[in-house]
């Protein structure tokens, strides 16, 4: 198939649909609305059904339910909108359902700005919402790489029965580039023998989802069944890129549109003969922090670019544990980190100026 | 490597947008890594538009444009913005129909093309932005004119088959308009 120039937005919603995805519940609001837009377009044409709930919070939980039926569903939204899905996005995490959710991300808190930001990832690997869950989440840092995510993203979740988050931000929803759609690689995917399509199970017991076990001993029992399967993710699932990280100097870390900028950063730093490489993550949570082992023993130092103040640089430092410095540079609130500003830091630090 | 960094800017429609996604896709046709980055906002028609567009051999890195090979200027507060992201020796392309003031910069090559009286003549004032492309095409080479045709035909659609014409000839008018400071 010959490939097209798309938005990122509009890219996603095409992936999904490729991917099988009939339902989409959202709200609209900058800078993802492309997304929804592109929805209430396409999925008509496919006998799909697309829904502009009165809010987030309607919305996400128009999503538990058709989740819960057994459809392939979706919803997405930006930064302030992904607030108020989080009660949902907890029960869907508790009752075990597989989702698409997408974060393209703007500047916080609060009501914040529309431009682009990496600042919801604690929210997004680190809760968010309550409750020890956990989000599969995956962060394209292109185009191309977005469809790739989203249609892996719906299998990923239906093989684990877990929601997953794409999170990308403002930049790269906005951006156009050149795509084609590659029929992810297959992956055995278990009957959806607990939806509740009206189907009594084999032994006439009536299918039930919920995310409420009121005895402590039956709600312990169900976080360490999800424990257990976090660690099969961690095992399974875990995904990063990285550049020239053996004989680096200095190891940065970035993803999304920020490891785009770093990895210009890095080709400047060649030309001045310091040597630089990137630990790219693609997968934020699991984190790579395996990644890290080696390259605490090769590397002089660590430095962690973001458009945040300081957010995956603590999952950095744990994978680097002690064993080398770990520097950060953000920049937040809209403003990009700058090329330049990243050479100069990472030449204060094999300088020994920080 | 050939690559090409562009800042185009200008007035909401004034097809600034579109003329960096022509660009795009013309690339894109030629088997070219391509990158189109809007600015996007509360912007509404005649507030400011712009868009960062790379043409590359290579993977494109960042697709935010900091250090432009060339800037296509629209209105004078995007030159006034943007000048100065154009590199040393790099292309300033003025729409001198609608900015009568000189660049500040002595150590870019500018143009200065009467982009809106062009189209005017042409007979469709919307097409002042292919003027520009046209002439920026001509002084850079990065595409071929036809694959410029190409892609205005897929993003208009082919049955404007009369809008085709008028773009070609924008686009000719346009190269034709910066042969002089050949």
């Amino acid at each position: 198939m010959a490939k097209d120039l798309m938005k990122g937005n509009e890219a996603i919603g095409a992936a999904a649909i490729k991917a099988g995805c009939r339902y989409f519940f959202g709200y609209p609001i900058t800078p993802q609305s492309e997304l929804p837009e592109y929805m209430s377009r396409e999925l008509p044409k496919v006998g799909g059904v697309f829904l502009q709930a009165e809010s987030e919070v309607a919305a996400i939980n128009m999503v538990y339910g058709a989740s819960g039926a057994g459809a392939r569903v979706m919803t997405s939204s930006s930064s302030p909108g992904i607030s108020l899905k989080m009660e949902g996005i907890s029960y869907i995490a508790g009752a075990e359902l597989p989702c698409l959710i997408v974060n393209i991300v703007r500047g916080g808190p609060g009501l914040g700005g529309i431009q682009p930001a990496q600042s919801d990832y604690f929210q997004a690997t680190k809760g968010g919402g309550h409750g020890d869950y956990r989000l599969i989440v995956l962060a394209p840092n292109s185009i191309q790489e977005m469809c790739d995510l989203v249609m892996d993203g719906f299998d990923i979740a239906d093989q684990y029965r877990n929601p997953v988050m794409i999170l990308g931000d403002g930049t790269l929803g906005q951006m156009m580039e050149a795509v084609e759609f590659n029929e992810p690689k297959k992956r055995e995917l278990p009957p959806k023998d607990w939806a509740t399509t009206g189907i009594k199970d084999k032994n006439g017991k009536k299918r039930l989802i919920s995310s409420l076990f009121i005895q402590p001993e039956d709600l312990e029992n169900h976080n360490l069944k999800l424990q257990m399967k976090y660690e099969e993710i961690k095992k399974n699932e875990t995904k990063f890129e990285s550049l020239d990280v053996d004989d680096a100097d200095i190891v940065l870390t970035a993803y999304g549109t920020t490891s785009r900028i770093v990895s210009n950063a890095i080709k400047a730093l060649k030309k001045i003969g310091i040597k630089a490489g990137m630990i790219r993550p693609i997968t934020l949570w699991p984190f790579p922090y395996g990644a890290y082992e080696k390259a605490a023993d090769s590397a002089k130092a660590f430095l962690t670019v973001e458009m945040s103040l300081g957010q995956m640089v603590e999952d950095v430092r744990l994978g680097v544990n002690g064993k080398k410095p770990v520097y950060f540079y953000g920049r937040t609130g809209g403003m990009l980190p700058d090329q330049t500003e990243i050479v100069e830091k990472v030449k204060k630090i094999l300088g020994g100026e920080i | 490597m050939v690559e090409q960094q562009i800042i185009i800017a200008g007035f909401g429609g004034q097809g600034v947008l579109s003329m960096g996604q022509i660009l795009s896709y013309a690339g894109l046709l030629e088997g070219k890594n391509v990158s189109w980055l809007p600015s996007y906002g509360p912007e509404m028609r005649g507030g400011t538009a712009n868009c960062n567009v790379i043409i590359s051999e290579e993977l494109v890195g960042s697709p935010i444009v900091k250090e432009a090979d060339a800037a296509i200027i629209m209105n004078l507060p995007s030159l006034e913005k943007f000048e100065k992201f154009v590199v040393s020796g790099g292309n300033l392309l003025i729409n001198s129909s609608l900015i009568s003031e000189k660049t500040s910069r002595g150590d870019v090559k500018a143009y200065e093309i009467p982009a809106n009286d062009i189209a005017n003549e042409i007979g469709n004032a919307k097409v002042a932005n292919m003027v520009m492309l046209g002439a920026y095409i001509e002084l850079t080479k990065i595409v071929a004119k036809q694959s410029i045709i190409q892609s205005v035909e897929k993003v208009l659609g082919s049955s404007k088959g009369n809008l085709i014409q008028i773009n070609e000839e924008a686009l000719k008018r346009g190269a034709e308009s910066v042969k002089c400071y050949k």
